[in-house]
């Protein structure tokens, strides 16, 4: 009722409290990472995990949901690498970089032979080095507190700091893979990309794990966009059926800067991802695309936060959800427009499609403007199958399932259809199809 | 750009002074103390002759609302409340209850005239009479136009915290309709009242709502028998008069099966440098085959053009289709307050029942608007649907806060909402939150938003075609709304068009 008074802590929340206290007094007292870590640490023993009292946590009450905390995973061995090694999903011409159980593996990973204009350093280098880009950890976290986001800070121990030069386009995309094996446990991955000025890049991260184990993946991304680049950005998040997976996604756009994201997420028990989106330059694209194929009782969750700071700007949010069984999905979509803002053009759809009596999509799209030379608009719809639809194919002689695994295609195939380059999207509709494929069978 | 920009200064220089309500009535009132305890609680309930009941159902308000807390979640600042500084109740002083029309103080029965309200029964031919020949002139075209032939009103006016007339009474009671105070209704038909109150607003509901179990004065009580379509349009007429005092009414309407009413409720306030309370709590009860419309035109004052002074309105408003294929319709024009804090909602319990909800909510000044709806489904096939119109201007703040949820026994639900926004100015903001939240699979819901200025494009091509700018202006924004305004009673869209026009004075002819 009253703001002082303290609230009671879970176990996993008094777990994690303490472990964070534990790696903190193992990791070197001082430098820039250091003071980011204990400041997280703190804002987390303050505020817990969030609670659906926390607007932004409405739908996923994340102190109900994690009611574990798991040990930080170790190194993996040998056996795990090569085990982990096959659970890769393969983009074709993609330059590698895979993680096991949050470490990085080099023997898997091709850090020997990036094109010219990429640089990749490990945290684990940076840190030694000194590199300038640590600087950008935690330069856009957001105002308000999250919890995952926190817990990923508090935790910050293994990452990579990537680098496209000024200018430089790099024509084959960068796949960050993220692969769990063995007993359940917990990782935490950190990435900042940086593209310079004029520069391209493809940027692909993928996330998998065993199934039936009930692991817990962290991972936060820091994103600058300078001007005049371009950031293509793929999600593929297919983690193993019991883990949950908390993404937090941080952008900066500069000036007639270009952004596009594609998100599929089909795994996990629950996950959530959260962007937060700045538009800081004049003429600045925005796309963000995204499609939840959720079964059984999953529970996804994808909320962002754009925000335009400067005017001439567009952004556009498109995202598909296929709930089938007791699955439950969720969108939180919030355009806030600036005072300065004049002449912002954001549209953001979000469309559900509910395939099982049980299955429930919670929408909140949500505008926030304080410029009145706008053009905002959001739509929100959730309904069944088209039974016109199906009964049209059915008709023409086109078996029930197939032509119900035609509709969700062309239904998630809108999304799709905005990664420009050719081979990934064809990877990701192999994606779908197969997950379509999984849920027939 | 030119014309924007001309636009924009005209929406600066808005005298929001020009409230053409803000008189005030010299009339001897009687008041209870300042603040709030048990005491003050008891002396309303006294003074109404109230049933022992209806006094404990206070005293458990009143003791609930002690362990609860202002809710802080709606986009509105305001400085706190100071709930002992404030009047619970004040009522025009009389020796003796009015028995007609001519008892009633003529100071009162004046300030209802200056209002455009008509009390005096004879006096009214048609809907609206008024002084004003251009208003009359206008309702006659529009009467005209739709071959429209006199229709009657029943008033019930409140003044501060008592109900002082109802009119029409006697042949309302012809069909059987109910239509009086509510504290005339708790003590000549008690069973009813005691059986409705709350069903729908629970005491706990929320902080106002509870404050308003504790501490309710007055407000209009309808009940509609079985099978009866009420033979007119009823109304109820609020004005605050007193200085300092909050507003606590309550009305109660039942319509029964098969049956049917549309309801009317306006509300001015004179204007004062403080800010005054207006906590009202409104409960429909809609059993099968019933059919409720209700219309607002909330007017109170909107405080100065610095933001000093005007109401703060916070209502908890809520339908209940409780039987099979009720509908219940609400219909808004928001142009005053100085805050506003106000979702009419629909349950829609019973199956194929539907929920309507049609709002323009202007805002200007220094004024903040947080308002929206919530359709609950919870029956099969049931429907509903949403318009949400919003203007800001001025430095205002306009939020759109909306929740839709289909339970997951709602087979078949269906709903549409649609909220735009109109930005005049850079200094005010727009915002729009939507919770929908489907647990069924066959239900079907549509949302859409959109915030726009009007465009250069639109009023070049009006202008073009020889409009003046503000012609045009108004032609726009008139469209805009219009979806809303042809939801109103003819009574009421009258004044409604006029009070746009007032509110956005300046940018709109």
């Amino acid at each position: 009722m009253s703001a002082d008074l303290h609230p009671i802590r879970t176990a996993a929340e008094q777990a994690l409290s303490s472990a964070i206290d534990a790696t903190l007094a193992a990791a070197p007292a001082s430098g820039p990472i250091a003071d980011l870590r204990r400041a997280a640490a703190k804002t987390f023993t303050e505020n817990g995990l969030p609670t659906r009292r926390v607007e932004e946590w409405h739908y996923t009450d994340l102190r109900a949901l994690m009611r574990e905390a798991l040990p930080i995973a170790g190194a993996p061995d040998a056996a795990a690498v090569a085990e982990a090694g096959k659970g890769v999903v393969a983009f074709p011409e993609a330059v590698r970089i895979v993680f096991v159980n949050g470490t990085l593996v080099e023997s898997l990973s091709d850090l020997a032979s990036l094109p010219a204009g990429l640089t990749v350093t490990s945290l684990e280098a940076a840190l030694a080095s000194g590199d300038p880009l640590l600087e950008r950890i935690g330069s856009l976290s957001p105002k308000s507190y999250d919890g995952a986001l926190a817990l990923n800070t508090a935790f910050l121990r293994a990452g990579l700091l990537i680098k496209v030069a000024a200018g430089a386009t790099v024509e084959k995309p960068l796949h960050v893979a993220h692969v769990f094996t063995g007993a359940a446990a917990a990782t935490y991955a950190r990435n900042v990309i940086v593209v310079e000025d004029g520069a391209k890049a493809t940027l692909i991260e993928s996330f998998a794990g065993v199934e039936g184990v009930a692991y817990q993946a962290n991972d936060a991304m820091e994103m600058v966009v300078g001007a005049g680049a371009t950031l293509e950005h793929v999600r593929l998040q297919e983690e193993g059926a019991k883990a949950l997976h908390l993404g937090t996604l941080m952008l900066d756009l500069g000036k007639e800067a270009t952004f596009n994201s594609f998100t599929l997420t089909a795994g996990a028990a629950t996950s959530r991802v959260s962007l937060y989106g700045k538009l800081t330059g004049e003429g600045a694209h925005l796309g963000i695309r995204g499609a939840n194929l959720l079964k059984a009782r999953q529970h996804g969750d994808m909320t962002l936060v754009i925000e335009h700071i400067e005017p001439g700007c567009d952004s556009r949010e498109l995202i598909k959800s296929v709930l089938a069984d007791e699955a439950r999905g969720v969108f939180q979509g919030k355009i806030v427009v600036r005072p300065e803002a004049q002449k912002t053009d954001g549209r953001m759809m979000s469309q559900a499609l509910l395939l099982g009596d049980n299955a429930e999509m919670d929408n909140k799209p949500e505008l926030e403007i304080f410029a009145d030379d706008v053009q905002c608009g959001h739509g929100a719809t959730a309904g069944a199958m088209d039974e016109n639809l199906m009964f049209y194919m059915m008709a023409r002689g086109i078996a029930k399932a197939e032509a119900e695994a035609l509709l969700i295609q062309a239904f998630v195939g809108e999304a799709v259809e905005f990664v420009t380059n050719e081979a990934v999207r064809e990877t990701l509709i192999a994606r779908m199809e197969a997950w379509l494929k999984a849920r027939a069978a | 750009m030119a014309a924007v920009q001309e636009t924009v200064e005209r929406v600066r220089s808005v005298d929001v002074d020009q409230y053409k309500y803000g008189f005030t009535t010299d009339i001897e009132s009687e008041k209870a103390p300042k603040g709030l305890n048990e005491d003050i609680i008891r002396f309303i309930s006294a003074k109404k002759n109230e049933p022992e009941w209806m006094l404990e159902w206070r005293l458990d308000a009143y003791k609930r609302w002690l362990t609860m807390t202002e809710p802080t979640w709606a986009r509105v600042n305001y400085p706190q409340v100071d709930f002992q500084d404030l009047y619970y109740y004040a009522a025009p002083k009389q020796k003796e209850g009015p028995k007609s029309i001519d008892d009633i103080d003529p100071e009162i029965l004046k300030t209802y005239e200056k209002l455009g309200i008509p009390l005096r029964e004879r006096d009214i031919l048609l809907g609206i009479q008024s002084k004003d020949e251009e208003q009359a002139k206008a309702v006659e075209e529009n009467i005209d136009a739709v071959g429209y032939t006199g229709t009657k009103v029943a008033v019930d006016a409140v003044f501060d915290s008592v109900s002082v007339a109802t009119t029409f009474k006697e042949e309302l009671g012809k069909a059987g309709v109910i239509f009086c105070s509510i504290s005339e209704a708790m003590r000549e038909h008690p069973d009813l009242v005691r059986q409705y109150l709350g069903s729908v607003v629970p005491v706990t509901d929320n902080f106002y709502a509870t404050l308003n179990s504790a501490v309710f004065s007055d407000g209009s009580f309808v009940y509609i028998p079985k099978g009866v379509r009420c033979p007119m349009e009823l109304s109820t007429y609020f004005r605050i008069n007193e200085k300092n005092t909050g507003q606590f009414e309550r009305t109660l309407i039942i319509a029964d099966e098969g049956s049917y009413v549309s309801y009317l409720e306006g509300c001015t306030a004179p204007q004062r440098d403080e800010n005054q309370l207006h906590a009202a709590v409104v409960e429909l009860v809609a059993m099968k085959d019933a059919e409720i419309k209700y219309s607002t035109v909330q007017n109170w004052y909107p405080g100065d053009a610095e933001g000093k002074g005007g109401i703060y309105n916070f209502v908890t408003k809520r339908g209940d289709c409780r039987g099979e294929n009720s509908k219940i319709s609400w219909t808004q024009v928001e142009t005053g307050s100085a805050v506003t804090w106000k979702y009419p909602s629909c349950i829609l319990r019973g199956d194929n029942s539907r929920g309507e909800f049609y709002s323009i909510a202007i805002s200007n000044g220094y004024q903040q608007v947080d308002s929206g709806t919530k359709m609950i489904h919870l029956g099969k096939n049931t429907t509903s649907r949403i318009i949400s119109k919003g203007i800001a201007a001025g430095r205002s703040d306009n939020t759109y806060r909306g929740q839709v949820s289909a339970h997951k026994k709602a087979a078949g639900a269906r709903n549409f909402t649609c909220c735009d926004s109109l930005l005049i100015g850079n200094k005010c903001g727009a915002h729009t939150v939507p919770y929908i939240e489907s647990k069924n699979a066959s239900a079907v819901f549509e949302h859409e938003a959109t915030t726009s200025k009007i465009s250069d494009d639109q009023l070049f091509y009006c202008m073009q075609r020889g409009l003046s700018e503000e012609e045009a202006v108004a032609l726009i924004v008139n469209g805009f709304v219009r979806d809303v305004l042809q939801q109103l009673p003819m009574e009421f869209a009258v004044e409604a068009q006029k009070l746009i026009s007032v509110s956005l004075e300046g940018s709109v002819g």
